[in-house]
Formats: structure tokens, sequence, C-alpha cells
């Protein structure tokens, strides 16, 4: 290992990543001018929340999907087809149920046309290396899923790749088995017996990505792009306890809460590629439902100050960013809480909505909903004007569909309904695929009318 | 992970007994094929000596195994063509545009159909031999089995886990190896459960078609169906009775010796990562595996395998993935689609223009209103098969034990064909003086009916318990629990089991709206008879516009009524 310490393995140039949208409306850019270099003997993080497009990133590299421009140099040479210098271990473990445990590993020699013999020994070498040994002949479904995912790590290692890619290899497996098998790595890595040079490890676990990495690369959203990298100079294996690792985590929270903060490093920071935002369809909505929405403000109100670090927030209901950051985006959106230094703290509306009755707390959201996100006032004003009062869902979500993906704009689609509903401006018939006018246009609301719980 | 060996490893055979009885059954599998062959491929006749049916029930087993052969033939040719063309559906853009549709409207023709189109070309292709007729029946068979197995492989390769598809484009699988080692093992289970449901559904139609007049001719075949036929000519019930007994006996053997086996194997191919609840299990693949011998032959067979698989792998590489401009891709395909309708439009000008020249556009409107009657027919036997069936399939499936008991009862009952137990309705309507007009809808229900009553079974065991004691606790009773509870808990169930019914209901109207016993022959008004009658005369041109009429009306059913049930069922009534 160690050798070349600069050697740039796989160089990423100026890759964009666009999809065509259906119908023609043009297209949609995923990544954005990437350029990254993964060198000998290094782990990088790819951090970013859903949609900064790390995975799509990922597979670029691999060599899975061309990019629409830009190209990626493995080993110097351009890439073409799948990456020969990379193994890659799966979210989902990607083994074949009907292959023993020893058959799976053997899947990649055999393609290379290794014979049986040598393949026998190499795969049992790396069954052994990773802790499966007694396991050769089990299949999969009788294994738990740290077990599987071990042999996801086996069948990887035992093409001792140039780079190892990792997709987020621990999020699907419980919180204590991940930890477990996340220490076994780091520990081989450390040990210096690691069968691959590098590292490049997909995720979405800040904690995770400080432990691992040596360098955490921060993708921004919407277009997917580079927003700077985060060096770990701590030594290894890296102390979880050291304050210094609390620090860099606080760090990269505060980071990821914030799209326009500038991240500090010697890296030339690309600046924000911020697409002009004409129609109101083309703001999108997170990813939160309302009943979601409410719950972690009555969580922050209880809270001594009203206030609560996010990395211990995420820490206590043990949610990832990707599940955490879309509520809290909401409860920002809709002016109940604003993001400071990596804390939450309520407003003044928002600690009124944690803590009134159901009627009122509807009415608020209904308010915060008109004032705050247009999309909204929009589809009212479309209901209105129809003389039914009522419109096609399908109508709406053409709209979204001109700006995102259709399995995108059918996130926003359902966002919109949960919340319109809940704020009872529109009801929506999902057998008709139909939206209604609310029959009572409601009261404006003003403020200390309704008696507090 | 066991470490200690279960209680059924203790109670198996000792390997040396289960390899003792492996070799003993393999021979006597061997040695029934080559008797049961030869009798199909070597014995040469000219046409105008049919071959006659002893009635001697000791001749049965023979009979029987010439039909069996005849479904394995067909299974076997079911396979290679599922394979071929499901293959090429999923891989070319191109090729699915054509073959899916065409897939589509060749599973409306009914089976029977395709017998009359080509019984005369097979004999025509072997002339002064049966191996023509043995050709046509082979064939018959083989498109009531291969639609839906087809259907089913397309849809696995289509569905296949995005990751499984990375890992072995990344490991560099060729396109053998990702063949062999995932496409087919993913396809396995789905293949396999549609083998065995459409190849009980074959019985019926060995048995109809080894026995047809063509052009003004009776060809038999010997077999199963064609003994029926000739105890149905000499009116010899015991005879039927002896028939009907070997049949069953077939069916409880092939589904022991051949379907148990497989489906038990074919259990490690699912493709949830966690072990199932009740695996299937095979008395014969226990067997199979306890014994040595297979093992011993599969190592030894190994380098071959290794060296096979070597050489098409080096036949099939990846190849380096350079992909299209998207635009230019969205231009060609438009064209295609402009070809593609052209083509069809044009086939379209030349059916209208071979009716007009042979039989006329009133012919036309008479087997439209032929094909309403058979309609009729088949909406009222859903009716009553649904008021009849559903209460008692309800009942059943409420009851685990009893469903346990009964659902192998219904899935044999579904198998057995039909048109076995015809000449006894017959003999009924004839003794009662019942008309057939009616009577026909009798003889469709007694294949069709089961599909509805083994669907309300499962139907009814898929409804939760919590929601039927939630039912109990508030109180509903009578119509009132029917209608809020158990309709909307089988309604999905009951539109998979009437589809089911109403495509075997058309299918099975050619045999059913004409009917025979002894010198005495009963024929109904309807869509077909007029394909039987015009099969019968080798009349082409009616022919072919019975069976296009009776396909549009399956396509015009399917397309207007059940995908409109099935897409409520999808969105409303989803459990």
């Amino acid at each position: 290992m160690n050798l070349d310490r600069n050697s740039a393995l796989i160089q990423v140039e100026e890759v964009y990543k666009r999809f065509p949208l259906p119908e023609g409306k043009g297209e949609f850019t995923v990544l954005s001018n990437i350029s990254l270099e993964v060198r000998a003997g290094e782990v990088v993080a790819l951090l970013g929340r859903s949609g900064s497009g790390k995975s799509t990133l990922l597979r670029i590299m691999a060599g899975l999907i061309p990019p629409s421009q830009g190209q990626v140099l493995s080993n110097g040479k351009p890439l073409r087809g799948a990456n020969p210098d990379v193994a890659m271990v799966f979210q989902s473990f990607a083994l074949l149920p009907w292959l023993t445990v020893q058959e799976n590993v053997e899947l990649g020699l055999q393609a290379r046309g290794i014979p049986k013999k040598e393949r026998r020994q190499r795969a049992l070498k790396a069954i052994d290396l990773v802790g499966l040994d007694g396991f050769e002949s089990a299949y999969p479904k009788e294994l738990s899923g740290g077990m599987k995912q071990r042999v996801g790590f086996a069948r990887a290692f035992v093409l001792e790749p140039k780079v190892l890619f990792m997709d987020e290899p621990f999020s699907a497996l419980d919180v204590l088995t991940a930890e477990n098998l996340r220490g076994e790595i780091d520990d081989l890595w450390n040990a210096g017996s690691f069968p691959s040079q590098s590292i490049l490890i997909v995720t979405h676990n800040i904690e995770e990505a400080v432990f691992l990495a040596d360098r955490v690369v921060i993708l921004g959203s919407n277009p997917g792009r580079i927003r700077g990298e985060v060096k770990i100079d701590l030594p290894r294996p890296h102390d979880r306890l050291d304050p210094r690792f609390k620090s860099l985590v606080d760090y990269i929270y505060t980071i990821m809460t914030n799209p326009e903060i500038e991240v500090t490093t010697e890296m030339a920071v690309q600046p924000p590629v911020k697409e002009q935002v004409s129609s109101p369809y083309a703001y999108p909505l997170p990813y939160a439902r309302v009943g979601g929405i409410s719950g972690l403000l009555e969580l922050i109100v209880e809270q001594p100050e009203g206030q609560v670090d996010i990395a211990e927030l995420a820490e206590r209901l043990r949610l990832s960013v990707d599940d955490l950051l879309p509520i809290l985006d909401a409860a920002v959106l809709l002016g109940f809480a604003e993001v400071l230094q990596g804390e939450v703290h309520l407003t003044e509306i928002g600690r009124d909505f944690a803590t009134t009755t159901i009627l009122r707390s509807k009415d608020l959201f209904r308010q915060q909903l008109l004032e705050r996100v247009p999309v909204f006032k929009s589809i009212l004003q479309t209901l209105e004007e129809k003389r039914s009062h009522s419109m096609r869902g399908e109508f709406f979500l053409d709209l979204w569909d001109e700006h995102f993906p259709h399995a995108e704009a059918e996130r926003q689609f359902a966002t919109a309904i949960d919340w319109g509903r809940y704020a009872e401006l529109f009801e929506y018939d999902a057998l008709e695929e139909r939206l209604y006018l609310a029959e009572t246009t409601p009261e404006p609301v003003g403020v200390g009318q309704t008696p507090r719980e | 992970m066991q470490t200690y060996p279960s209680p059924e490893a203790l109670r198996r055979l000792p390997a040396g007994v289960a390899d003792v009885a492996v070799v003993f059954g393999t021979l006597v599998l061997l040695a029934a094929v080559a008797q049961v062959g030869e009798g199909a491929f070597a014995r040469f006749q000219p046409p105008a000596v049919v071959p006659e049916i002893d009635l001697d029930p000791r001749n049965l087993p023979y009979y029987a195994a010439r039909s069996t052969l005849r479904m394995f033939i067909a299974l076997g040719f079911s396979t290679l063509f599922t394979l071929i063309y499901g293959y090429i559906a999923a891989k070319s853009r191109w090729a699915e545009r054509i073959l899916i549709p065409l897939l589509d409207i060749l599973q409306s023709v009914p089976v029977l159909g395709f017998l009359s189109i080509t019984v005369t070309g097979f004999i025509a292709l072997f002339p002064g031999s049966l191996l023509g007729l043995e050709a046509a029946s082979i064939f018959a068979i083989f498109t009531s089995q291969v639609w839906n197995m087809t259907f089913s492989f397309y849809q696995s390769l289509r569905t296949l886990p995005q990751e499984l598809l990375e890992a072995t484009t990344l490991y560099r699988l060729s396109g053998w190896q990702r063949f062999t080692q995932l496409e087919v093992p993913s396809a396995m289970v789905g293949l396999l459960w549609n083998a065995m449901m459409s190849f009980g559904g074959g019985w019926f139609f060995v048995a109809a078609s080894e026995a047809i007049s063509v052009l003004n001719q009776d060809y038999t075949l010997p077999g199963l169906g064609s003994y029926v036929e000739a105890a149905i000519r000499a009116e010899d019930l015991a005879k039927l009775g002896w028939a009907l007994l070997t049949m069953a006996v077939v069916i409880l053997l092939v589904d022991q010796l051949f379907w148990r086996p497989l489906i038990a194997w074919s259990d490690k191919f699912r493709l949830e990562q966690s072990a199932g609840a009740n695996a299937p299990e095979s008395w014969l693949y226990d067997l199979l595996t306890t014994a040595r011998i297979p093992r011993l032959i599969g190592d030894w067979l190994s380098p071959i395998g290794e060296l096979g698989d070597r050489i098409l792998s080096q036949l099939s590489q990846p190849r380096l993935g350079s992909a299209a401009d998207p635009r230019q891709q969205q231009r060609q395909e438009r064209l295609f689609t402009q070809v593609l309708l052209v083509l069809i439009g044009a086939i379209f000008v030349w059916i209208a223009h071979f009716i007009g020249t042979t039989v006329g556009f009133a012919e036309v409107l008479l087997t439209l209103g032929l094909g309403l009657l058979t309609l009729g027919r088949v909406v009222l036997l859903l009716v009553l098969a649904t008021v009849i069936w559903t209460p008692i399939g309800v009942a059943i499936g409420f009851n685990p034990q009893l469903a346990r008991l009964l659902q192998p009862v219904v899935q044999f009952l579904a198998a057995f064909p039909a048109n076995f137990i015809f000449p006894f309705a017959t003999l009924f309507f004839i003794r009662t003086h019942i008309s057939i007009e009616w009577g026909s809808i009798l003889l469709m229900a007694l294949g069709a009916q089961w599909y509805i009553l083994f669907n309300s079974i499962a139907g009814a065991q898929s409804i939760p318990t919590d929601l039927r004691e939630m039912a109990a606790d508030v109180g509903l009773k009578g119509w009132q629990r029917w209608r809020q509870l158990i309709i909307p808990g089988i309604f999905s169930a009951w539109v998979t089991g009437g589809v089911t019914a109403s495509g075997g209901a058309w299918n099975a109207s050619i045999v059913a709206e004409i009917v025979t016993w002894g010198s005495t022959t009963l024929t109904a008004t309807g869509l077909g008879t007029y394909i039987a009658e015009a099969t019968a005369v080798g009349d082409w041109p009616r022919i072919t516009l019975g069976i296009g009429m009776m396909s549009l009306f399956v396509v015009g059913l399917n397309r207007l009524f059940w995908q409109r049930l099935y897409q409520l069922a999808e969105d409303k009534y989803h459990l």
C-alpha cells in the first residue's frame, strides 16, 4: 500500500450528467461540473443529501453509466465501460441468493476465466479475511444482514481492486451491526492488510464519514455539485471521543444544513450554480410529512432553551441525514424553525404551532403555507378559476414534470397533497385522481383568538 | 444456522438405499420413454389406415403414456421458445415493441383455433404418416402453455434488481454467465409456477386434439383423448370410467414425480433474501439429494461444464458500452413506430379484403351475432360460478384447516380436463331433454368454475385476522359484512380468477357448444360451433373469420372490462 502517495488512481474531469425529462421537456441536471481525484493510499468519503447525485457520481466512476460531458480517467486512461480497477460493495449486498457464499465470492474470478482450483483458494482467503470461515457453503438467506455484507466485502476483496467502492455499505444494517462491521473494516485498513490501495465511500451519515475517511468531499443538491472538502486531520484510527472529532462533525452538520455556507479548505470552492427559479413549481418541496414536522417541533419545544444540536438530535432519534434534514428543511421553509451553527431553535410561530390545539395548528400551517410556499397559492388559484372548483391531479403533476424527473415530480405532488390536505386548502380524491377546493374557505387566522391548551 | 441434524434429516433414507432407488427409477423411466417414443415416431402409416383405438382398459397405460409424452415434448418446446423469445423481447427495445403486443394477441387466440388453422398444414408437411397429426397436437398443447411462460420470463428479466445488474456488469460477467447465473435463476420460480399451471390446462387440449375431424375426415392419434372419443362412439360408460381414473392417476403421478421435485428445488431461486416460512417439500427431491450418485455424476461432469462455460463466455464478452445519443435514438424510435403503424394498417386492409372477397361482410355480422351469444354464455357462467362458489370459497378460506385440506383438491380439479366429463353431461342432457343452448354453459363451467373457487379461497385467506375481528367487534353481519369486508377483501383475487375462468370458457366453447354421444350430436348456436363446423369441413375463410372474431371478443373483453377491474383492484382494494 502507501507506495505512491500522490499518484491519482481515478480522476474525474469536469463531468456533467443530465437526464432527459419526459416528453422532450428539456433536461434535468443531476451532476454539474464535477472534478475529483482518488489517490493511492487514502480513504475518501462522498457526503451529500439525497438528490446530490452522489450515487450517480459513484456509478459514473465505476463505469456503470456514462457521463453526459467530461471524462473519467482510471489509471491515466479514459474509462470505457465497467472500470476494471474497481470493485463495489452495494447497499443491498447484491448477492445472488441461489449461489453459496463461496460461489458468490468466486463470481468475479469466474468472469475473469480463472481456473477452478485457484478460484477456490483465493475465495477461501477472502472469506477468511472477513471472518466468515465455516460459512462457505451457506446460502445468503441463511445469513444475517451483517454477515451478508461481509460476503459482499469478500466478493470485492477477492478481486484485489485498486480502489474499493462502497455505496452506503452499512445503511441497510441495524445500528449495532453497522458499528461492528464499520469498526472491523477500519481495523483492516489501519493494519495495512487491506486488499485495495484506496477506498471511496458514499454515505449520508456524517459520523461515519468522519470516522472512516481521510478526506470528506461534500456535495450540494440541485444540481449535484462539489461544495468543497474537509480534511480529517486526526491520527488513525479516528477517535470519536477526541474533541476535534466532535467539532468536525458539528462543522459538517452546519455546512449540510446551510446550502449557502462556504466550505473552507485549501481547495478552491466552486460558486454554487443557482438555478433561476421562475415558476413556483420549480422550487422543490422537502419530502416531509406533516406528522414528521410537528413531531420534530414538539420534541424541540420540550428542550430546555427550545433549541437543540442537530448532530445530537440525529443521534438520539437514530435518524440518518437523509431522513432528518428534509423534515428540518420543511420546518425552516414554513418559518417554524431556524438553524444557526448546527443548532435548531423554534420561532415564535413554531412554538405556537407545537403547543396549540390541532384546529389552530391547522390554521397556522395554512397561514404559513400560503405566505411562504408560492406553489400552494398557485394551486389554489387554479382550482378557484375552474367553475367546478376541481382539477385533474395530472395537470399539476405535468407542471412539476417540467422541472423534475418523473419520480421526483411524483414525490413533489405527494408532498403537496399531504400538506394541502392537512391545511384544509384542498381535498384529493385518490381514485378519481382529482383535486377539489376545500368546501368552506377558511377564515384568516387571528393571532390569539383561539384559547391555548 | 443449525449445527445439529434436524429431525427430518435423521428420518431420511440412508444414502445407499436412496442410490439404489434413484438408479432403478432412472432405468424404469428410460425404458418407458423408449417404448412409448417408438410408437410415436417409428410407425408410419398411410392416412387411409387410421390406427384403431382398442377399448380394452389394459391398453390405457400405453395410451396415457402417449398423451403424456406429447405433453412433455410440448413443454420442452415451450421452454425453448420462452427462453429465446423472452430474452430477445427483454433485451432489444426494437424487438420489444413488436414482440410484446404480438404475444398479447397470440394469448387471446383460442388454443383450439391454432389447431384448426395449423392442422392441415402439418398434415401436408408429413405426407403418408401420422407425424403431421402428432405435430399438430403437440403444437396445440404448446400454444396452451407457452404464452404464459414467455410473459413470466420477460417480466422477470425486466424487473431484475438494479444492484444485481450493476454487480454483474462491474464484475464483467459475460453474456452467457449473466444468462445462466442471473437471468434464468431469477426467473425460475415464476417460470416454473406458470409452466405447472399451463401444463395442468394442457390436458384439456391434448384430449381435444387427439381426435379431430378435418377436411371431412376423422383423424385419430393413439392417446387418452382418442380413447374417450372411441368410448363415446361405442356409448360405453364403463370404459369412460376407466379413462377418467387413468387420467386422475396420471395427473397425480406427474405432479408427484415431476412438478413437486422441481418446485422444491426451485425454492432456492427465490429473490427474497430471507428464508421462507414454509418451503415446499417433495419426497422425490429429498431422495435425489440424499443419494450420492447424482452428486458424483455432477462432480464428474463439472470439468465439461467448466469448459463449456469458458467457450460460451468467450463468445459473449461484455461489450464496452458507449451510449447512443438520446436525441438520435428518439428520432429513430419515432420512425420505427410510424413504419409499424403502416404495417399494421396494411394487415388490416388485407384482412378486410380477404373477408370481402371470400365470405362477404354479411358473414362478419353473422359471426358477430354468434359471438354475442357465446359471450352471453360466458357472462352467465361467470355470474353463476361467482354466486355459487364464492360463498363456499370464503367459508373454506376462513377455516385454515379446511383450506389446507381442500386447496390441493381444488387445484387437482382445475387441472383435470373437463372434456373427460363432457360425455356424462351430454348423456344427462339427452335423458333429461335439457337444451344444449343452456347445457353448454354447464359444460364450459365444468373447467372454468374451479378458478373462481380457487381464487375465492385464496382471497379469503388473505384477509387479515385483525380485520375480521374488527368486523365482528363493530357488529357487521350478513350482507353488511359481505359488502364492507369480504367483497373488497377478495376482490383482486376474484378478478384474477375471473380472467382465467373467462379465458378458459372461451377456449372450451369450441368443444362445448357441439357435443356427441354415440350417434346423437347436440349443437348449440354460437361462435364455438361455427369454428368447429368450419374446421370439420376445412373451410379456410370461415375458420379464419371465426377465430379472428373470437380473438377480438377476448381482447375487447380484456381491455374494456378486466383491465379496468384490475386497475380498480390495484388502486382501491389492495390489502
